[in-house]
Formats: C-alpha cells, structure tokens, sequence
C-alpha cells in the first residue's frame, strides 16, 4: 500500500473544495493517519484473481427508451431556490477563466 | 530549424436527441435561460440519472460511421471537478470502457487548385465516449450569470491519435468529419451554436525525430478558422521557443479569436486531479451484436465512397461531385432524380451549378443559402427538365428558362413547356429558308467553313437561332446548313 | 392497551377501518404526545402540526368515502431528513441545506403518500447520514428515550427515538451501514434494511449510492413488513432498483413460513470487543431457536474484519463525489465571504459542513486522488467481493443468520466523539451486510441490567425477505420486549 506520510492536506482540502482551518487541518490530518494505518489490514489480501464490486446486484442494459420529453420546472423554482438569481439565471461571483 | 509538428485533436458533438442525456427534460438550442431544466438537470439533492437509449443509439452509429470497434461492454465513470456550469460537480462519461473503440476517417488534402482533387489519406481514431454536457456561463460586467439549459445534453467526445500535421490537416480532418457526422444523421454541427467544439493538442519535434515533444493543449476552438489560426499560431511559438533553446511547458491555453493569440490557462502542475471512479448509480451496457450488425447494415454510403462512385460509375467530374457529395441532402437529392430519368451528367449539372445559384439567390440578404430541403424543386422536376432536353422536345437553351420559371412557380416542367409553347420547333422549311439568309449574309464564315474551319459553321447559326427564339432543333440545324453549303459547291 | 401513540400500524389501521377511531384523532394523539416529551428528546428538526393534520382529514374523507388505500392509511410518520418530500425543508441534518425545501417527492415517499399515510415531520439524524450516534447532526442533539443522557444509535437516530417515544406510529430510517439498525436496537424497536436495489432511491440525498437503502422503522416485525410491501419496487428513476422476481404478501407469510430453519452464527461475529451482557443476550436468542427445533450452524465470514477499512474506502469515496453537488451555487447555503468562484466553493463548504463530514469527504477525496486509487479504493472493490462470497458461501448452508446488532448498548453522549475511529468499529456487524447488499433487521431482545435495549440482528439472502421477516417474527411474538416501553 502506500506511504501514508504523503497525505497532503492542504492538497487534498483544495481537490475537495473545502476551506479548513489550521485547528482543523491538524486535528484532521492526525485522525486521518490513524484511520489510513487501519486501512492497512487490506494490504495483506490477495486479490490479484478477484473482480471489483461496483454494484451489489449488477445488471445491464438499465435505460429509458423511446426519448420522448418529460415535463421541466418553472425557470422560478431555481431561480427561488438559488442563493442569488437575476433574469431566471443563477448568479455567482464572476468567474475569470 | 525544422520541425515535424504532431496535432492529436478532441472533438466534443453534441447529439441530436430529443432528451438529455440522463433525464428526460428537453433539450433544444435558444431556448429562454432555465426553461429546459428538471431536479435531474440542476443535481437537486436525491436525484439519480438514468440512461437515455437514444443516445447510445447515436453514439454507436457515429462509431460505425467513423470505422469504430463497438464494445461489447462500456461503462460510466465520474470525473470529479468543481465548476459552477457543473451541476453535480462530477461528470458523468466513460473513462474506462468507452462505447467506441479505434476508427479511422479518410480525409483529403486541399489539391492544387479548388477544381483539383487533393491526395486523400487516413487518420486514425483513439476512440469515442459519450458524456454529459454542463451548463453554460456567461460573464457579465461584475458577475457570472448560469444558464443550465444545457446541462446534461449527450455529448459523443471523439478522441483522435496524433496523426495530423498541419493546421491544413486539422481542417480538413474537420470537414470531413463533419461531413460523416452529417451522413450519419447523428448532429447538426453547428459550431456557432456549440454542437461541435475542438480541443486540440500540439507538439512539435526536430524533422525526423523519433521522440515525441512536449505537448500544449488549446480549448474550445468554436470554428473552423479558429482552428487554423489557432493551431498555426501555436506552431509558430513552439518553434520560436524551441529556436531560441527553450523548452515547452506543458500547459492547456486559451485562444483569443479577436487577438488572434493564446494564453496559459493552467500549467499541468495545477492540472486536475479527476478522481475517476466507476459510476454507482449506472449500470453497464452491454451493445447487443444484432443490434450492432444491423445498424452497421443500415449505414450511409459514406461520403468519400460516393464521390468515388460518381467519378467512376457515373462519369461525373471533381468540380462536380466535389459540390455533390460532402451534403447528404444535396447527394439524396441527385439520386432521387437519377432514379426517376437517368441522365447523370444532365441532371448534376443542374443541381451543382442552376440550383445551387437558384438556391443562394433566394436567401435573404445576409443569410446564408436555402438548403436543399427548403427548395421548391423536387429531385421529379430536374430529372423530368433533363429527359425533355435529351428526347429533344426542348433545346438546352429553353431548358434554362423552363428551369427559372419551375423554380419559381414550383410547377412541372413538361406543364410550363406545354402552357408556354415551348417545344423545339420542326419546321425545317422555315428554318432552311433562315439558313439560306445566313449563308447569303456572311461569306466569309461560308469561306472559312469550306476551308476545313468547322466551327465557323457557330456563326451561321446563332442568327438562325435567335431568330426561331432557341426553338430550332440544333442536330437538324446543323444538317442543313452542311447540305446548303455542300450544295453551292 | 397502551397509549394511541404506542400502538402498532396492524392495531391501529384495525381500527381505524372498524370506524372506532379516526386519523385525525390519532395524529392528535401523535402531536400532543410530540409536543409532551419532544423538548427531552428532540428527536425532529422540523414538523408541522397543521399539515399532518390536513393530511389526517384527507385519510379520513377517503375512508368515509369508501376509498381506503391499505393499512397505512391514516397512519402517522416520521420520516428521516434525508428523504425529499415536495413542499417540506430537506435538509440531511445539514447546515449546507439550510432553507431548502424539496420541489419533489422521493419515490418512496410518493409510495407511502399512494398508501395514505400522514407524512409527518422531519426526523434528525447524522449529517448526511454520517455517524453513529446522531450526535453529527447541525439542528439538535437527540436523547435516547431509554435513558436521556445516552445517544439513541445513528444515523436514523432521530427516527428510532421518536419511534420509541412515541412521536410517530412508524418511521422511515436510511441505512448504509447499519444506520436503521443500529439506531433501532438501541432504542428498542424494530429496524429492517431491504436488500439493496429493493427499494428505489430515487429522492434519497445519497451518502454512499451502492450501500444506502431506505427501511422501515416499527414496533413490530409485522408493522416492518406491512411497510416495506408499500415501500418496494422497481423505479424507472432508478437504475440500481430491481423487480423482486415475485412479491410475496409478507405480512401474511409471517404467519405461515414457520420453522425450524437453519441458522448460522458466525465465530467471526463473537470473538472480540463485545460487551458480554450482549453476548450473553445473543447466546440466549440463539438457545432459543434450537429449543424451537431450528438447527444452529457455525459459519464463517472470513473476511468480514475487513468489513470496516472496505466499507469506510467505499463510502467515503462515493461520499466525497456525491457531496460535491453542495457547493452554493444553485441551492443551500452560500458564505457571505464568497468572492470568486474558488472561494464560492471552499469557504461555502468550509462553512456549511460539520466536522464529520468533512473528514469523511476528505478521506473519500485522498483514496481516490492520483496515485492511492489502486491502493485503496480499487482494493476495497476487490475485497468488497470477498465479502460478498463468504455469505454467498455460507447461505448455501443456512437461511438465515443471527449476530447481535451492536457490540455494545447506547453509549453517553460524547463519549465516542473525539474518537472516529472507535465509533467507526461500533458498525463492526452491520456494515459488512450492506458490502453484500443483503436484507437484515434488528429487533428488540431484551435489556441490559442497566434498563438499555439490545438487538438482535438477523440477515436474510438477497431478496429473502419474506423469510427473514418469518424468523424475526417467530422469536418477538414468544418475547414481550417488543412491547416493552422506555419510561419517559
Ligand atoms: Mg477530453
Ligand atoms: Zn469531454
């Protein structure tokens, strides 16, 4: 498995999009090398023949036919529901790209 | 120094189905801002998403069209990254297992002059993968303003190999794609409304070199022109830099259409770290190989494929098939008329050159030309227009009136020729008593004529012709004016 | 006869359809019980009175007018804050919800609406469904109703307490490792989590998507199968729900699918960090179906120690993409210091999650970051289909199989909180069922000498449910401690 010294907090609080604090990112980082060294246990197992899980109950072909419309909300209901809207858009601080 | 230069692009279409992606809400371009939005669409807390078959549909008659491997399975992935325009903040696409797999599209290079065919060669595919589109952003004065009406529509990413060299290649790699994309049926690829955008990834490297150089990627080439320009501008800096001995920074750039320049967006160390992982909330798809089998049997003729058909079966020249074939509506239409009277050469040549100048001077001013499927006419009239000429009942030069007055009033062609009197006269007394004035009013031609000047015999004509209004049959002309001349000795 | 308010859905509803009491009359009953001992144990973040009792009035025009919809009809419920009902606040226990109200309906909760129950309140319980305790919650701190200084088990804390109460006939928990049936035993009632797939979740804010099921909270087995046969079925909005090949009728197969069964019990699940009056109450309930004639069978589940690292890689790793839609931009809470869109999104966050979930987001976010993915969370995939053969394995011998619920009873409020890791073992028997995605209830067995409720926990094969509910059944009805009443 890997190094657990590498985990980077701020990194990893940027990627998530989550301010912290320095109490935070300290009691946090802490908690979270305890709980990667318990992670360890699965280092032991092999498991070079087995397949993933990605559903308990796996089947295919799960869809919706026929591409027909469904019925769409009031540009109001967003508009109502967002922290700050004008003209039925939804307004955040201006992105600079 | 010189340089090979090595241009893999990524093509983002947007699929023309009635409903998104993952839900059922509408989707159509220029709808009023958050009108074509559901719980499903702005990520409401709860929400699940569910396949839309269409999609799947379309995305696998693209891959067929563009020579792609249909797989057996493909899968959904999350590409994890916050933007504002992103209503989950993940994307939902196929990282791992992607619906098409390789591919090829055949693409010509511009020949010597426009009326010349190009060498044709092939690029290669890496793949294609559906996923979703997000909303759309626009920056205003001191904010940014969200309009998610095109969140979540399906979106086919085709992923070339670097195969391309040149800005030339690049667009022609485009049009060409383009114009498979319009055969399929799958997209309309309007770049001005975003149905297609291009990324594209250039390197270069020393002439001859095996080892591949730093790559820069630039986004969102929203035209053709764009995509030149932007391609040649990046070739131009990397070579500057690596003249002065400097290195390429791996980076995404933006281009500035209005500048004609890019600039850095991010450098690869801030690249995102997308945390890929397999959907839970979809489930795979398997492609059903009858399914697969018979859309692949149910596929257009593609569009190179054509204009080889016509130069070779039919007989039709470069400028013409060159007009013919990269429209699938213009082509259908040609074979439409060709089942009904064929006459090959006749009938191109009044849709190649007639309607299509009937078609642009139509358009409003400003606007671009009908297309074919706004036209008066259907494939009936030119072929009917092209079987009066060839049996004679009317001459090539009525032919181009009956083609003004059918493309205005949308009437047959056999009705105005009847209504307006038009058949090509045969009153050869009439006309031999017009070719004696001629031979009589120009002795030099008749001169010209006997001394093995055959074209000469043109000039005798025209008046003859002008004076039965084109109506002369222009093989009996042709006699008569021999046997008269033959005659004087 | 007990209160009203502690009553079952299979009395009351028999009841209500002799005519001798009316939902109205019953949702007061409910209310002014709520409005007596909710200030102790503050088991709602929301609730209108007004509503339920509209909704009553409509349940009893419908009976009057001879258009009862089934048992549920008239019956009050609570329902956990992580489901959306239309029109009322949803908010996961979460300030980064604060002010939201749900445009629509979960399906579950159009279900139950279709079988006339009273849609009453918002129940607390750990943000996001994060914890064990429901002491993770950004509104109240819910008490256990069996002793109020001691947390009622999470993350369906809030249902299981107003359940035990007596502030709602039944309720609606969510359950991704354990969180219906942990909560459930800790506070003495019934607590059932459906096989994954079997209940859509479509409307259920998701914490980790291949582990959460919704399940029914209630007094007894028979008030849980009445429940989940409205809860059920597949759902176009979902792509995970799955048709139960042949909906059994549960509640009257309780009656009929009678033993003896073959039970297993896994070494696995005895060997250590159990508290021994719990042991010695899961020993008892297994005496007591060999007495009945069912054959104990020792079984092992090799890998369920495992059950935790897999199980807290796979959900947080879900979590942290499936709380990434909370970001201020479209609804919730937006920082009033946002001022570009990085800082929308940071400082919204920063602001509007409580610590726990901002652990487990952080966790999730690191095992799928570049370079651990293989490490961990494709690992934990792998293992995760260990897991599930070690019960397919042991299902080939037994029908069902019985552990307790929870290593220990309610622990003091507090007492855990500085410690995840630690509360993050207290899930040691029920999370390695949800890795399967397998059916198990927990149910009241008795009490410690302390006076606190132990669970027993049985778990059935995949959509086995009917049987699962027969072998629940058959040991409460020879008890009485499903009718035992916290004194509050
Ligand atoms: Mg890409
Ligand atoms: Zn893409």
């Amino acid at each position: 498995m890997t190094d657990n010294a590498h985990l980077d907090i701020d990194y990893v609080a940027r990627l998530a999009r989550i301010e912290l604090n320095d109490a935070e990112k300290k009691k946090l980082g802490g908690q979270l090398v305890a709980i990667l060294e318990h992670f360890e246990a699965l280092k032991g197992v092999d498991v070079s023949e087995v397949e993933p899980t990605a559903h308990a109950h796996p089947v295919e072909n799960i869809w919706r036919e026929g591409d027909s419309a469904g019925s769409v909300y009031a540009p109001e209901t967003l508009a109502k529901m967002a922290p700050e809207s004008r003209d039925q858009q939804v307004v955040v601080p201006k992105v600079v790209e | 120094m010189e340089y090979d230069v090595v241009i893999g692009l990524e093509i983002h279409v947007q699929l023309k189905t009635r409903t998104k992606m993952f839900t059922a809400a509408p989707y159509h371009y220029g709808a009023e801002p958050n009108t074509l939005t559901d719980a499903v669409v702005l990520g409401l807390p709860g929400t699940l998403p569910v396949l839309n078959h269409a999609a799947i549909e379309a995305c696998a008659k693209l891959g067929l069209m563009l020579g792609c491997e249909i797989a057996e399975v493909c899968k959904w992935d999350r590409k994890n990254y916050f933007y504002p325009d992103s209503p989950k903040n993940y994307q939902l696409t196929q990282n791992e297992e992607p619906l098409c797999l390789g591919g090829r599209v055949e693409i010509e290079l511009p020949g010597p002059s426009r009326n010349v065919q190009g060498e044709h060669r092939t690029v290669r595919l890496n793949r294609i993968h559906l996923e979703e589109d997000p909303g759309k952003l626009s920056h205003e004065a001191f904010d940014t303003v969200i309009d998610f009406n095109r969140a979540g529509v399906p979106l086919a990413e085709i992923v070339t190999e670097p195969d391309l060299h040149s800005s030339e290649e690049a667009v022609a790699f485009l049009n060409a794609l383009i114009q498979l994309i319009h055969y399929a049926g799958v997209s309309d690829c309007d770049m001005e409304k975003g149905q297609l955008r291009c990324d594209a990834n250039v390197s270069l490297k020393p002439a001859g070199s095996e080892q591949l150089g730093t790559r820069t990627e630039m986004k969102n080439l929203n035209s053709i022109s764009n995509v030149r320009a932007a391609i040649e501008y990046e070739i131009a800096r990397q070579a500057d830099l690596l003249d002065a001995g400097e290195s390429i920074t791996q980076e995404t750039r933006r281009w500035n259409a209005e500048k004609g320049t890019s600039s850095s967006l991010r450098s690869k160390e801030e690249a995102h770290d997308y945390r890929y992982f397999p959907d839970p909330d979809l489930m795979p798809v398997r492609l059903v190989r009858a399914r697969v089998a018979e859309m692949e049997a149910g596929l257009p003729e593609r569009p190179f494929d054509k204009q080889r058909r016509f130069q070779e079966e039919l007989g039709l020249p470069y400028t013409i098939t060159s007009v013919l074939c990269p429209d699938p509506e213009l082509s259908a239409f040609f074979e439409a008329a060709l089942a009904v009277h064929h006459a090959p050469k006749a009938i191109a040549n009044y849709i190649a050159n007639d309607l299509l100048r009937e078609l642009s001077a139509s358009a409003a001013h400003g606007e671009s030309a009908l297309s074919i499927t706004d036209c008066p006419l259907t494939p009936a009239h030119i072929a009917e227009l092209a079987k009066l000429i060839e049996a004679g009942v009317i001459t090539k030069q009525i032919g181009k009136e009956v083609f003004a007055a059918m493309y205005a009033s949308g009437e047959l062609p056999a009705a105005i020729v009847e209504k307006e009197g038009l058949e090509q006269s045969d009153n050869s007394d009439e006309v031999e008593t017009l070719c004696r004035e001629a031979i009589a009013g120009n002795a030099k031609a008749v001169a010209q004529f006997k001394e093995g000047n055959d074209k000469a015999l043109n000039a005798l004509k025209g008046p003859v012709m002008k004076a039965t209004k084109g109506q002369a049959n222009p093989a009996t002309l042709d006699a008569i004016l021999r046997k008269l001349i033959e005659s004087e000795g | 006869m007990p209160e009203l308010y502690h009553q079952t859905i299979a009395e009351l509803s028999a009841a209500l359809e002799a005519g001798s009491l009316s939902s109205v009359a019953l949702t007061e009953a409910v209310i002014a019980r709520t409005a007596a001992v909710e200030a102790k144990v503050q088991a709602f973040i929301h609730y209108d009175a007004e509503d339920a009792l509209t909704q009553a009035r409509a349940s009893d025009e419908r009976r009057a007018a001879g258009k009862a919809l089934g048992p549920l009809e008239g019956i009050p419920l609570g329902i956990k804050d992580i489901l959306a009902v239309e029109g009322q606040p949803l908010r996961c226990a979460s300030k980064i919800l604060d002010n939201f109200v749900s445009p629509y309906d979960a399906t579950v909760i159009a279900k139950l609406r279709a079988a006339g129950a009273v849609l009453w309140g918002r129940l607390n319980m750990d943000e996001f469904a994060m914890g064990s305790s429901t002491e993770n919650s950004a509104y109240v701190t819910t008490a256990n109703p069996w002793d109020l200084e001691r947390i009622p088990g999470g993350s369906s804390g809030g249902s299981a307490a107003a359940l035990a109460a007596g502030e709602a006939i039944a309720t609606i928990g969510t359950d991704t490792g354990g969180s219906i049936r942990q909560p459930a035993a800790l506070c003495g009632v019934v607590g059932m989590k459906p096989t994954y797939g079997l209940v859509s979740r479509y409307g259920l804010v998701a914490f980790a998507s291949s582990l959460d099921q919704a399940g029914p909270m209630s007094r007894t087995v028979e008030d849980a199968a009445i429940l989940l046969q409205a809860m059920l079925g597949k759902d176009p909005l979902d792509s995970t729900s799955i048709a139960m090949p042949e909906v059994p009728d549960f509640r009257a197969e309780l009656k009929t699918r009678k033993g003896p069964w073959k039970l297993g019990v896994p070494r696995e699940f005895l060997a250590e960090g159990i508290d021994p009056e719990v042991k010695a109450n899961i020993e008892a309930a297994i005496d007591w179906y060999r007495q009945q004639g069912s054959e104990i069978v020792d079984i092992s589940l090799p890998h369920t120690h495992l059950s935790v690292p897999v199980y807290y890689i796979i959900a947080t790793a879900e979590a942290s993409s499936n709380l990434a839609r909370f970001d201020g931009v479209r609804y919730g809470h937006r920082s009033a210091e946002a001022n570009d869109a990085l800082s929308l999104f940071t400082k919204s966050r920063g602001e509007g999650f409580g610590d726990e979930v901002k652990r487990r987001i952080i966790l999730g976010t690191y095992v799928l970051s570049s370079g651990y993915y293989d490490a961990y969370y494709l690992r934990a995939q792998k293992v995760r289909t260990l897991i599930r053969r070690d019960f397919e394995t042991a299902f080939e011998q037994v029908d069902a199989i019985l552990s307790p619920t929870s290593p220990t009873p309610a622990f003091k409020r507090g007492e855990r909180s500085d410690d995840p890791l630690a509360m993050y073992l207290s899930d040691i028997y029920t999370i390695a069922v949800n890795l399967a995605g397998l059916p198990a209830l927990s149910l009241p067995s008795g009490l410690t000498s302390e006076g606190l409720p132990i669970g027993l926990q049985v778990i059935g094969k995949a959509f086995g449910e009917a049987d699962l509910f027969a072998v629940a059944h058959a040991f409460e009805q020879a008890h009485d401690y499903h009718r035992q009443v916290a004194a509050i």
